[in-house]
């Protein structure tokens, strides 16, 4: 046994290993190019560690690609034949939640080691069908009939947020400014470029109030964790060890309409809240948050559900200065959604995987000093699913 | 789009007609047989009035298969008289500005179509009230 086992086995399990894939329009790579591709490299800085089990994040294969088996599709072309694999499907909730089913799996003792790849291929479809596809997450007898789409869901939030606390009309502008600031030195981030509060300002209208700046690129990406009891981590790590300390998931009603308090994200509340309670922590021991912003009131109101901010104030955060990567609470590290892209069903997994580069000091002109402990939490849809993961550096 | 999904729907979408739960009375739309608040089995049906105001609304210029024709469009969260919220489009908006608040009734359109073979899908839209005579 390694130093430091705890004895609870649901608190030994780690991160042994992660890669990511750059963000971006993979036109020449197929989706089980993407995904053999971050486990290819996954497994080589896990150094000879080998997977028990395999769980595919994924939303779209089915609808954007007529692919379902992604389990064994993947396994097979990873070099992995014959391991027990299968997908994990939660809509943009897919990444956390496969990272959830994997540390279930390590944590009941059913397995030493978990691998986790998430891997959307997204941009093999344009416009109307691919649109419908996204648009699968919400209700598909009582929104979609009305021609819902993802950002008109988030624009409907938006204004009534707007409207109930009388925030400005550029009050969610912080949120992506600071998000391409942070991509500007991520390699793997498909925005590498400042966003000033002018060219903000000046963005092109989506779905009112909500502009072009306001959404997150859905493209293409994968990304791998592996995860992994402590006494099968080598004893003299190159690296500090990250463990996971909480691990929570909640859902809520797929529907806007049938939401009991539209500006509350519940299943983002009671997640995070299942996840502190797990480890006896609460938001101010976390030292970075890696939240969901495919659109910029999802920030505002993740921040508020996890009790960053008390409802109708999570926008002053951005307003205050307290988001970028040396302030109170730290967000979207590597661009978020917003600029480091958003691929689907990956998502989760690439919070993960960048949450652990920040506890191990791996950020590079990323890094959040002396990150202790971080937080990572996906949603689906307006928040239908949420997962919550608490990291901690031991 | 498959036509007995559409028929399971048709007293709801050209109808409005919900349930009430006989246990807490709260007014129920769209159906689901199980109160959201109490949790008890609530199969009652009830006709809402059709008549509400908007809760949030956006225009959506980008749109999804069977909706291209449309845009740009307005789409609305309604919060029913009788209590609930329900999306739905806005229509015979003419010239009017929307804003949160704008009393509006519930009218039968076209949903949405699926190509020259395909079928068209009827439901309920909301449109501003229009206002008696001072
Ligand atoms: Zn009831």
């Amino acid at each position: 046994m390694s130093n430091n086992t705890p004895t609870d086995p649901t608190q030994d399990v780690f991160i042994a290993a992660v890669s990511l894939v750059k963000v971006g329009e993979h036109w020449d790579t197929s989706l089980r190019e993407l995904a053999n591709h971050a486990i290819h490299h996954v497994l080589i800085e896990a150094n000879g560690l080998r997977p028990q089990a395999l769980y595919i994040a994924n939303a779209f294969a089915p609808i954007l690609s007529r692919q379902t088996q992604l389990g064994a599709l993947v396994a097979d072309f990873s070099g992995l034949r014959g391991i027990e694999a299968s997908t994990v499907e939660a809509a943009g909730a897919s990444g956390g939640m496969a990272v959830r089913q994997a540390y279930l799996a390590v944590a009941s003792g059913t397995c030493d080691t978990a691998l986790v790849v998430g891997v959307e291929k997204i941009t093999d479809k344009i416009g109307p069908s691919m649109l419908a596809a996204l648009s699968s997450a919400a209700d598909s007898d009582h929104e979609a009939p009305h021609g819902i789409t993802p950002a008109a869901q988030a624009a409907l939030l938006m204004r009534r947020y707007l409207h109930e606390h009388e925030a400005p009309a550029d009050a969610l502008a912080g949120f992506s400014i600071t998000a391409h600031a942070n991509a500007v030195s991520n390699p793997n981030a498909i925005f590498r470029r400042a966003l000033s509060a002018k060219a903000y300002s000046k963005a092109a209208m989506v779905c009112d109030p909500l502009t072009i700046m306001d959404a997150a690129p859905s493209v293409d990406g994968a990304a791998a964790v592996l995860l992994a009891r402590g006494h099968v981590l080598p004893t003299a790590p190159d690296l500090p060890r990250v463990r996971i300390v909480g691990s929570a998931a909640s859902t809520t009603a797929l529907a806007l309409h049938d939401q009991p308090d539209l500006l509350t994200l519940t299943a983002a509340k009671q997640s995070a809240d299942l996840a502190y309670a797990q480890c006896g922590l609460s938001a101010k021991d976390i030292d970075l948050f890696e939240l969901h912003d495919q659109f910029s009131i999802y920030s505002v109101l993740e921040l508020e559900a996890a009790g960053f901010a008390e409802a109708g104030h999570g926008w002053e955060l951005a307003r205050d200065g307290e988001i970028g990567l040396e302030d109170r609470i730290p967000i979207t590290t590597f661009g978020g959604s917003k600029a480091r892209g958003d691929p689907g069903g990956a998502t989760g997994v690439y919070q993960v995987a960048e949450v652990t580069l920040q506890l191990q000091g791996r950020a590079g002109d990323n890094q959040v000093p002396d990150a202790k402990i971080g937080m990572a939490q996906c949603l689906a849809s307006a928040g239908a699913t949420a997962c919550t993961h608490i990291l901690q550096r031991t | 789009m498959e036509v007995s999904r559409h028929w399971r729907l048709k007293k709801q979408r050209y109808a409005l007609q919900g349930e009430v739960c006989p246990h807490c009375s709260v007014k129920i739309f769209p159906p689901r047989d199980i109160c959201p608040d109490c949790g008890l089995d609530a199969r009652t049906p009830f006709q809402f009035s059709g008549r509400g105001e908007v809760y949030s609304f956006t225009t959506v210029r980008d749109a999804p298969e069977g909706h291209s024709e449309q845009v740009p469009y307005t789409v609305a969260l309604v919060r029913l008289e009788e209590g609930p919220l329900v999306t739905a489009q806005l229509t015979d908006l003419d010239q009017q500005d929307v804003e949160i608040g704008l009393p509006v009734e519930m009218v039968t359109r076209k949903l949405r179509s699926d190509g020259e073979r395909g079928m068209l899908v009827y439901g309920y839209k909301f449109r501003p009230l229009l206002r008696p005579a001072a």
